[in-house]
């Protein structure tokens, strides 16, 4: 799996390239701002961009900005952007910034490596990796919503991590329970939320959190 | 409740007949409240009225100057012991009404005047009789507020009235005797039908045309002597000035020292921990390679805790999106964030200062948290505007309302911070609500800056 990656701090740039080697993938460029990160992507046709959200000239928001540009330059680019901090106004506009796996993620999700890597491989398939964080802020801002209070501790337990994007077989892992118990609670969350079941996994996903965000 | 700065702007008359019917309404409303100044100026000064005439009635024959004078004596102790009690009431009622008159200026005629009493030297509840006569009576103010009382009660209130009164002369002593005989027309020579439609409609054109220039004028006029001087108006500037400068470095020495506190015992501490985690560890993880692995998961634990309890203190300090955004993303990311149902209304074509948009920010942040925890509201509209170098934000929910700045420091603490940078905090909050609070911030929009995209 070819990687490209675009981080402005060199020891968390070099870390980041070293352990992703060290899981099997290959690292095609690993660059410090957003220009050169448009550049590469257009040169590697890379599987899936790794973007810091704070680049140089300004270190605000252009993390956020390159990766809605590279996919407006090359449709269905799967992009990862990592961030010190998780915002629900760029998890939206990430997910509205086109088709291709798509992925937000806190920085302290690296020490985990091979959650991490999971994450990685499942947006640059074209699923979607959301920070748990994310999805907890958008739950406690569900928290009057009635169908979302008729669900049992379990089920909320399934939702979130089904919002997090991750698949039947990750969750049932997750919560050490066999996937057919993860079926049938996923199927109870979409009567309960009167949302229309899909096989597709990316397709559920993005159905609960356009319906988490309301 | 309303804070006001003290160097307000003066707006034009509005123009148009229902504006002048108000105007000429008002006017009536001013020449109320002169009647009521002025009846209380004459509660104070009744005594010597009552006396010159008592003493002047006294007959003037042998042996009446001895009695005239025991009058003039009696009517003398008799004023000041009346004195005595009356002055300070009457004179803090004054200001009360004189108060009253400056607000109305700005609000009905468009020219705010600033209210410039000198801070009372302590507490006034504590203070002897004598040091707060003192106080009241070394006042320019004062003085001013009584010259006021004399020049309205001579001139001013025609000013306030004439409109009204020509309106309601015209109409009733010379158009309504043209079609009715309940009331006889005016006598004068050829007082025929015509010439009373003509003078009639005249009148009533007059003072409707010339009521939001009376107004006005009545309101230069209140302006003219309610109007601190120059020099006191410069004082109030410097003692305001003054006190936000100190409460603004109170509270940003609490705020840095919240900061180190914050550090010290969280981040600080975990790195601590963790440090001690890890040499644990080195040491234990050739003999016992299962109990090592185990501490480094915990140390591990630990950098996450820190990081997030730093993200957490970031937030606090500056929020990112706003660092990144500017205040309208800032706000849109804070209603994201709430389970209330917000509509936010945002135009701004620039970004404030980056102090102002702080504690703009802030000040959102704590009145929405505010409509969550209090107010039970179903709706709140959040709506943020600039014009005229005035930043304008209004927070308006339909919930409970009874929103009480008194009661809780919140309130107090925001006017604090926006007083800093001459802002104002306006809420208007009954029972049962809505609740609307309107802060303005006087600043300039910064152009946004162009960047990579």
């Amino acid at each position: 799996m070819r990687v490209v990656i675009a981080e402005d701090l060199f020891l968390l740039r070099d870390g980041l390239s070293r352990m992703l080697q060290a899981h099997g993938l290959e690292i095609t460029s690993a660059v410090d701002n957003g220009a050169d990160l448009l550049a590469a992507v257009a040169k590697d046709q890379p599987d899936v961009a790794i973007v810091d959200v704070r680049l140089p000239p300004t270190f605000t928001d252009e993390g956020i900005r390159a990766a809605v540009a590279a996919r407006r330059e090359m449709p269905g680019l799967p992009v990862l952007v990592l961030s010190q901090y998780v915002e629900q106004l760029y998890a939206r506009e990430l997910l509205a910034s086109g088709s291709g796996g798509i992925g937000y993620l806190l920085k302290d999700r690296v020490f985990d490596s091979a959650q991490f890597v999971d994450a990685v491989r499942r947006v640059a398939g074209g699923g979607t990796a959301m920070d748990p964080e994310v999805i907890a802020r958008l739950l406690a801002r569900n928290t009057g919503n009635v169908s979302i209070g008729a669900l049992s501790p379990r089920e909320r337990e399934v939702l979130a991590l089904m919002a997090e994007g991750r698949s039947n077989v990750a969750i049932a892992q997750r919560l050490v329970i066999t996937e057919r118990a993860v079926a049938k609670h996923t199927a109870s969350i979409f009567l309960k939320l009167d949302l229309q079941p899909s096989d597709d996994d990316n397709r559920r996903v993005l159905a609960v959190l356009a319906y988490l965000e309301g | 409740m309303t804070v006001t700065d003290s160097r307000p702007a003066r707006r034009r008359p509005p123009l148009g007949i229902g504006s002048s019917l108000t105007a000429a309404y008002y006017g009536l409303g001013f020449a109320g409240l002169m009647l009521a100044e002025a009846g209380l100026v004459l509660v104070l000064l009744g005594w010597v009225l009552l006396g010159a005439r008592t003493v002047a009635s006294v007959p003037v024959g042998p042996g009446d100057g001895q009695k005239r004078e025991l009058l003039i004596l009696l009517f003398l102790g008799a004023g000041l012991a009346i004195a005595r009690f009356l002055v300070l009431p009457v004179l803090l009622a004054l200001r009360r009404l004189t108060g009253l008159t400056r607000r109305l200026a700005g609000e009905w005629c468009g020219v705010p005047i600033a209210e410039s009493y000198l801070p009372p030297p302590a507490d006034p509840a504590t203070l002897h009789y004598t040091a707060r006569l003192r106080w009241l009576l070394s006042d320019a103010a004062t003085w001013r507020d009584l010259l006021w009382v004399a020049v309205n009660a001579l001139v001013g209130w025609i000013l306030a009235v004439a409109s009204a009164a020509l309106i309601v002369v015209g109409a009733v002593a010379f158009l309504v005797p043209v079609f009715s005989h309940a009331v006889p027309p005016p006598a004068f020579p050829g007082n025929t039908k015509p010439v009373l439609v003509i003078l009639g409609c005249a009148m009533v054109a007059t003072g409707v045309a010339a009521a939001p220039w009376l107004l006005r004028g009545y309101g230069l006029l209140a302006a003219t002597i309610l109007a601190p001087a120059d020099k006191a108006e410069l004082a109030l500037r410097v003692r305001h000035l003054s006190q936000t400068r100190s409460e603004a470095l109170d509270t940003g020495a609490a705020e840095i020292r919240r900061i180190e506190r914050d550090l010290h015992d969280g981040a600080q501490a975990r790195l601590v921990a963790m440090g001690m985690t890890l040499d644990a560890a080195g040491q234990i993880i050739d003999t016992n390679p299962d109990a090592a692995r185990a501490l480094l998961a915990e140390a591990r634990d630990s950098s996450v805790k820190a990081l997030a309890e730093l993200r957490a203190l970031v937030r606090g300090i500056h929020p990112p999106v706003l660092a990144d955004r500017g205040l309208g993303d800032a706000i849109a990311a804070l209603t994201l964030d709430t389970p209330l149902r917000i509509h936010l209304a945002s135009d701004l074509y620039g970004r404030p200062p980056a102090p102002v948009e702080s504690a703009a920010y802030f000040a959102v942040s704590e009145l929405l948290a505010n409509v969550s925890k209090h107010a039970e509201a179903r709706e709140t509209w959040v709506d943020i505007r600039h014009s005229d170098g005035m930043l304008r934000i209004g927070v308006t929910d339909n919930g409970r309302g009874g929103a009480d700045p008194a009661c809780g420091s919140g309130l107090r603490g925001i006017e604090r911070r926006l007083a800093s940078f001459d802002g104002i905090l306006a809420i208007s909050s009954p029972p049962g609500g809505p609740t609307a609070v309107t802060m303005e911030i006087p600043c300039e929009l910064s152009l946004p800056k162009t960047s990579f995209s």
